[in-house]
């Protein structure tokens, strides 16, 4: 048979890091050399296959940050450090970093979806220089929910990093309410040169787009990533078409003026 | 040639060849009493069904319902092996066409071509089986699919005889010997294709989001069950499902499978938490006519449907999918509104 991109191969678990109840982050050895916001599919044999984004990586290793909502993911939560998993990719596109430099950048997330674009924060953040500004706007339900409470910490001390959540509790002490409140008081001289990039749960990216437009920023600066359901990865089983678009082949990252002429 | 000399040819094409073709399973349709034509192994010419068309398509020969990818032991992945034989089918034109549909997404779409269904296809040859007169709900001249060039054989049956017309080197070599031997006549045998169906449209040039909100779609919202018969019995249907399975009797040990999906059907674009899109039956009609009708020639430069009218045939809301065509060329046009 010819190459067979659907065999996936084995690779070990270096250490897990709890970061809220139901995700964990995965560090993995690995020499693949996946781009900033591309996937991998990730699997365990006799139990299934399921798409995450590469959270971070570097020489040797890749991360990956998994929520526990299923099936597959439930039981990944089951493994200890040096067990393995499966793994074939990386797939999909990247955040365009090229078009991101000497500009005033944004990245907005919601929840989970800080995990695909966790690389291009630290990507920029040991590159401080070849950017005017980083800004990081990150909500999350509740205070529980707050993904790596760490590196947040880390980046606050050299640029512009928020933190609200929805709901806080008693010990909270930062900052409470949507993400979309927070970019309404961002203030661009020149909005020409912010590039934003919005990643979450779909009604956050919706709304959130909207205020930077609000704000000036052209759609053509916007870059966001989708997720759709997929079983292949690879344009095969049409599971993530949207129009003549494969999400796995063409995304997950868009452009928003492509973005916006995709309608399910 | 007669039927016998024509069995004894393919006594000798089954030693190096799996023939397919349109077969009659008694009994076993959709209501009691009624057969089922589908494609089966045959042996001999007389088990092929030349008068009727099958409810599912050929597909399954290369994109099997429900395939094996690889199997798991503890610590290994294996693949399947596959028979060293290679695969005659008996198709129609539209069917041949279809095949053509299936090749851009499983070797043209995407980084790598498909493994699984290359092998198959590689192994494939056709035997053309002309059409009189379209069927029932077949509109293979409105989407220019009713003619092919391409296939190893064309076989035409007229009473007791048989006439056939050679068109591959391989098949060549392997038949001329049988035929030296017999009391063969030749002559001069051009394929005849269909050039009028009963049901015609005319493919919209310009289908796009603008439709999306269209009042239209609603009316399959209650009508369509999402049963995805139309899907499965589609020969250019490509979509799948992986599934993992573990053997009870050892639980360390299973497979890798892929299962035919439908996009009609409730569960297709699910996610982690339930969320879902396209959630009405209406949404789900028009994702399937975008795809056939538009979205698959914006990026292959053809048009998916073959117009072998399968899905009417098997929808059981009586839905037609070239009635929902005919209508979206009327909005176009101005007509419904
Ligand atoms: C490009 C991309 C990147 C992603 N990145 C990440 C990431 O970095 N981290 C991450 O955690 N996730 C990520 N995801 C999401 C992840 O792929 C899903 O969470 C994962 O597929 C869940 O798989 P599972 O087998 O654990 O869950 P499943 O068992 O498949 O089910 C998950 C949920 O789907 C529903 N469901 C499934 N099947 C049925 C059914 N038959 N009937 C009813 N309901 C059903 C249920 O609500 C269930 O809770 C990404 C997805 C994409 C497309
Ligand atoms: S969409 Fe219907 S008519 Fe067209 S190829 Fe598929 S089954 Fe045949
Ligand atoms: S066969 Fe008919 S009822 Fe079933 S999913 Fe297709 S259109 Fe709907
Ligand atoms: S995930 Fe299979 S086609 Fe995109």
């Amino acid at each position: 048979m010819a190459q067979n991109p659907y065999l996936p191969h084995k690779v070990k678990i270096l250490s897990i890091k709890r970061q809220t109840k139901i995700d964990y982050t995965f560090k993995l050895e690995s020499s693949i050399k996946p781009d900033n916001g591309q996937f991998v599919e990730v699997s365990l044999p006799k139990i299934g296959e399921c798409p995450i984004s590469v959270s971070d990586f570097g020489d040797g290793w890749i991360e990956m940050t998994i929520r526990r909502v299923g099936r597959v993911t439930n039981v990944l939560h089951d493994l200890k450090e040096g067990d393995g998993m499966f793994i074939r990719g990386p797939y999909g596109n990247g955040f365009p970093l090229q078009k991101y430099k000497n500009k005033h950048i944004v990245i907005a997330a919601g929840g989970t979806g800080l995990a695909p674009v966790k690389s291009v924060v630290n990507y920029f953040y040991d590159r401080l220089d070849l950017v005017k500004q980083l800004n990081l706007l990150t909500g999350f339900k509740s205070p529980e929910d707050v993904l790596f409470k760490d590196e947040l910490e880390k980046w606050s001390k050299d640029f512009n990093v928020i933190v609200t959540v929805d709901q806080g509790n008693k010990d909270w002490t930062g900052d409470v309410g949507l993400i979309t409140e927070y970019v309404k008081d961002m203030d661009f001289s020149n909005p020409e040169e912010v590039e934003v990039i919005v990643v979450g749960p779909p009604m956050m990216m919706k709304f959130t787009v909207q205020e930077f437009l609000k704000l000036g920023v052209p759609e053509e600066n916007i870059t966001v990533s989708f997720e759709r359901k997929m079983c292949c990865g690879i344009g095969k089983c049409g599971h993530c078409k949207i129009d003549d678009t494969y999400v796995c082949l063409e995304g997950p990252v868009f452009n928003y003026t492509k973005a916006m002429e995709l309608i399910d | 040639m007669s039927t016998v000399e024509f069995n004894n040819i393919i006594s000798k094409l089954l030693l190096d060849y799996r023939i397919l073709a349109p077969v009659c399973l008694e009994g076993k349709g959709t209501f009691s009493g009624t057969d089922l034509v589908t494609y089966g192994d045959i042996e001999r010419i007389q088990d092929v069904v030349f008068d009727r068309k099958t409810v599912y398509s050929a597909k399954e020969v290369v994109f099997p319902p429900n395939e094996t990818m690889f199997y798991f032991t503890e610590e290994e992945f294996k693949q399947p092996s596959v028979d060293q034989k290679g695969i005659l089918v008996f198709a129609r034109p539209c069917d041949i066409n279809a095949f053509r549909r299936l090749d851009a997404i499983y070797l043209e779409s995407g980084p790598y071509p498909d493994p699984y269904y290359l092998q198959l296809r590689e192994k494939l040859k056709f035997v053309l089986m002309e059409c009189d007169h379209g069927f029932k709900n077949c509109f293979c001249t409105s989407t220019g699919t009713n003619e092919t060039g391409d296939f190893s054989l064309l076989i035409r049956t007229e009473e007791d005889q048989i006439f056939c017309l050679i068109n591959d080197a391989g098949l060549e070599d392997l038949i001329s010997e049988s035929l030296a031997s017999n009391s063969m006549r030749k002559v001069d045998l051009q394929p005849r294709f269909v050039q009028r169906n009963k049901t015609r449209l005319q493919i919209p040039d310009k289908l796009d989001n603008s439709l999306f909100a269209h009042p239209l779609w609603q009316e399959y919202a209650s009508r369509c069950t999402g049963c995805g018969r139309c899907n499965f019995s589609c020969p250019t249907c490509s979509c799948f499902t992986m599934q993992d399975v573990f053997y009870r009797d050892n639980p360390n040990c299973g497979e890798r499978r892929r299962v035919w999906a439908s996009c009609m059907i409730e569960g297709y674009t699910e996610m982690a938490g339930g969320q879902e899109v396209r959630k009405t039956q209406g949404e789900r009609m028009r994702f399937k006519v975008m795809h056939k009708f538009s979205d698959f020639k914006k990026r292959f430069g053809f048009h998916m449907c073959v117009g072998c009218g399968r899905c009417d045939n098997v929808c059981p809301e009586y839905i037609s999918l070239p009635r929902c065509v005919e209508k979206l060329q009327e909005i176009n046009n101005g007509g419904v509104s």
